[in-house]
């Protein structure tokens, strides 16, 4: 019996006392080999970036489920259909910017429209590779997928939220976007001991009723940071992470907006279209006119940069958001 | 598969070329139903899918999920005017349904639907997806130690896109002898002739190049059509297979055939009728005698 024959034998389970020293990626890499032990119906799919989305760890124990697709993002998702079509389970990853863009139509047509249970694992996106300039950015993905019917779309906060969705994408019907980053960035949770669903909000702060902040992924723990910022100042917001950009968990939204009368979205993502755009829908859908502002990334192309240096410059980290809700509580 | 047991070979083809000239008839009648149709394309495959549908494939449509099942993806899913009818005949679906076609919120238009229509295996309609989806179909049937094989249906003009080359590489590179891909090579995509508006020759060479076994028949040979899928090795080789199948768009209607006006088109009562007379006239000669 082979090595890894023995490691399935026995069954193998990745602890993640390391969270905050691995990308997102590898945390997906790891849960899903993880997942793969029991649900034999899994398979992954990539697209000549096993190296980047960090799926070498599956390739080794279940290289016959394994299927690398070279440089051809397109046939891979639709390859992903047929495989779903077929009675697997398939979790195919690329960059968030070749997923959303380039492979749109196919997604749509072969995924969404058919409601396949096909995950996507979008890695590098907003400006994670800010340093990779526009071709590498992915500042539109969010608008894309969320206008599609039967789509979920998923911005975990960070790896430890990560590695929950992933495994709780396993029962979830229908075609899902889950959107992660590049680098180790920081942890918004202390630990992993949390319930987690998706669709449901989670509060991450509540110090008052001042204001609310709606984030989602690396906005998150930045919001998170700006609320400790503002309550030594005397002012008490909420943290929302709303991770699960579709379906929206609209009575939340409209909660803080009668609480509080103020609200900004914060996300990594162009302002239009996103989770900025999404919470405008629900309010104004509402007839709720209340303070509000969408931060994100302005109807431009970024920057080249890397991202601790663009997050400041286009007001999404932690002092950005401290200061645009004093300028909506006019303070 | 297998509708019914016949004495000999001339029997069998004598009985598909039936079936073609019948379902060639259905077309039109849809088409005056559903106010237009894609004619052209559905004339040029329609015996290529009769050959399939009543002697190749491995489908039950009392179990149109069975696991070993062959599957049929339709890429050029604007054929659907063609191949909605045999499902209907074959037993899929009752036959009545057809008379909603295109009407509202009816399980059929232009192109098919999975969800809406019993044994369509894949919605379809964007030209240059069946080939990938296939390629999907034909990895999970390795997986799962099917000896099913998965048929494709393209239209010769949707071999200009791109993703259409993308999964002709996957298909040698993970080595998918369970593919048969099937060119419906009748010459003209919407616009005029294939080889004006973006050449597609010399397919045979593009696909041999990419690693592919070619077959190249007359599509409306059933014969030909028979002989070829009879004659496929083992689903589980290495070698995946395309088969061009060289067609006359409008076939079996002579004010249609090679005339691209015909490509999408809604026919007046009397071009009905002629077009009825002359799908009787053009079926091929019998091989036994009634």
């Amino acid at each position: 019996m082979s090595d890894t024959q023995d490691l399935l034998t026995e069954g193998f389970v990745f602890t993640m006392d390391t969270y905050d020293m691995i990308s997102a990626a590898e945390v997906y890499g790891q849960v899903i080999s993880e997942m793969a032990q029991k649900n034999e119906d899994i398979v992954v799919l990539t697209s000549d970036l096993m190296r980047s989305n960090k799926t070498g760890t599956f390739k080794k124990y279940f290289p016959e489920r394994f299927f690398n697709f070279g440089i051809a993002e397109t046939n891979m998702v639709a390859a992903a259909a047929g495989m779903a079509v077929s009675g697997k389970l398939p979790y195919i990853s690329s960059m968030a910017v070749f997923l959303s863009l380039r492979c749109a139509e196919t997604i749509r047509t072969d995924l969404a429209y058919t409601n396949l249970k096909v995950r996507m694992i979008a890695t590098h996106s907003g400006l994670s590779m800010g340093n990779g300039g526009t071709t590498h950015h992915a500042t539109e993905d969010i608008a894309i997928l969320r206008s599609m019917a039967n789509m979920t779309v998923v911005v975990p906060a960070d790896t430890i939220e990560t590695g929950k969705v992933v495994r709780a994408s396993e029962d979830l019907e229908g075609p899902l976007y889950i959107r992660i980053g590049r680098s180790i960035e920081p942890l918004a949770y202390e630990n992993d001991a949390y319930d987690y669903t998706i669709g449901k909000h989670i509060i991450m702060r509540d110090y008052g009723k001042d204001a609310a902040v709606i984030a989602c992924g690396v906005c998150v723990k930045a919001a998170v940071d700006a609320a400790d910022a503002l309550k030594k100042e005397g002012i008490g917001i909420r943290v929302i992470n709303m991770h699960t950009i579709k379906p929206l968990d609209t009575e939340a939204i409209l909660e803080a907006a009668q609480s509080t009368g103020a609200l900004i979205t914060v996300e990594e993502h162009s302002i239009i279209g996103g989770l900025g755009g999404a919470v405008a829908e629900t309010l104004c859908d509402a007839g709720m006119g209340i303070k509000f502002r969408r931060l994100g990334i302005p109807d431009i192309y970024a920057v080249i940069g890397y991202p601790e240096d663009l997050y400041p410059l286009y007001g999404i980290d932690s002092a950005g958001i401290r200061t645009s809700v004093l300028n909506l509580l006019g303070k | 598969m297998r509708v019914k047991d016949f004495r000999n070979k001339a029997e069998l083809l004598d009985y598909l070329d039936d079936k073609a000239m019948e379902l060639r008839k259905q077309v039109i009648d849809l088409s005056m139903v559903s106010t237009g149709g894609h004619l052209g394309g559905a004339f040029s495959m329609m015996d290529i899918v009769v050959a399939l549908y009543y002697h190749t494939l491995k489908v039950d449509p009392h179990n149109p999920t069975w696991a070993g099942r062959d599957r049929f993806v339709l890429s050029k899913g604007h054929g659907a005017i063609a191949y909605v009818p045999i499902l209907a005949d074959l037993g899929f679906f009752p036959k009545e349904w057809l008379s909603t076609f295109n009407k509202l919120d009816s399980p059929f238009g232009m192109h098919p639907d999975m969800h809406k229509i019993p044994g369509v295996e894949m919605s379809t309609g964007s030209l240059g997806h069946g080939l990938s989806i296939a390629v999907g179909m034909a990895l999970s049937a390795r997986l799962d130690k099917q000896d099913s094989r998965i048929f494709v249906l393209m239209g010769d003009g949707e071999l200009n896109e791109g993703m259409v080359w993308e999964a002709a590489q996957a298909g040698s590179h993970f080595k998918l002898g369970n593919i048969v891909a099937i060119v419906d090579r009748n010459r003209f995509s919407l616009d005029g002739p294939t080889e004006e508006i973006m050449s597609i020759e010399p397919i045979r060479d593009r696909w041999e190049a990419f690693g592919w076994k070619v077959y190249d028949i007359d599509g409306h040979d059933m014969e030909a059509l028979v002989d070829t899928f009879n004659g496929l090795p083992p689903a589980s080789g290495n070698t995946p297979i395309l088969v061009i199948a060289r067609t006359t768009k409008g076939k079996g209607v002579d004010f249609m055939e090679n005339n691209p006006i015909y490509h999408y088109t809604l026919l007046d009562k009397k071009s009905a009728l002629d077009a009825f007379a002359s799908i009787e006239r053009s079926r091929p000669a019998r091989r036994v005698t009634i």
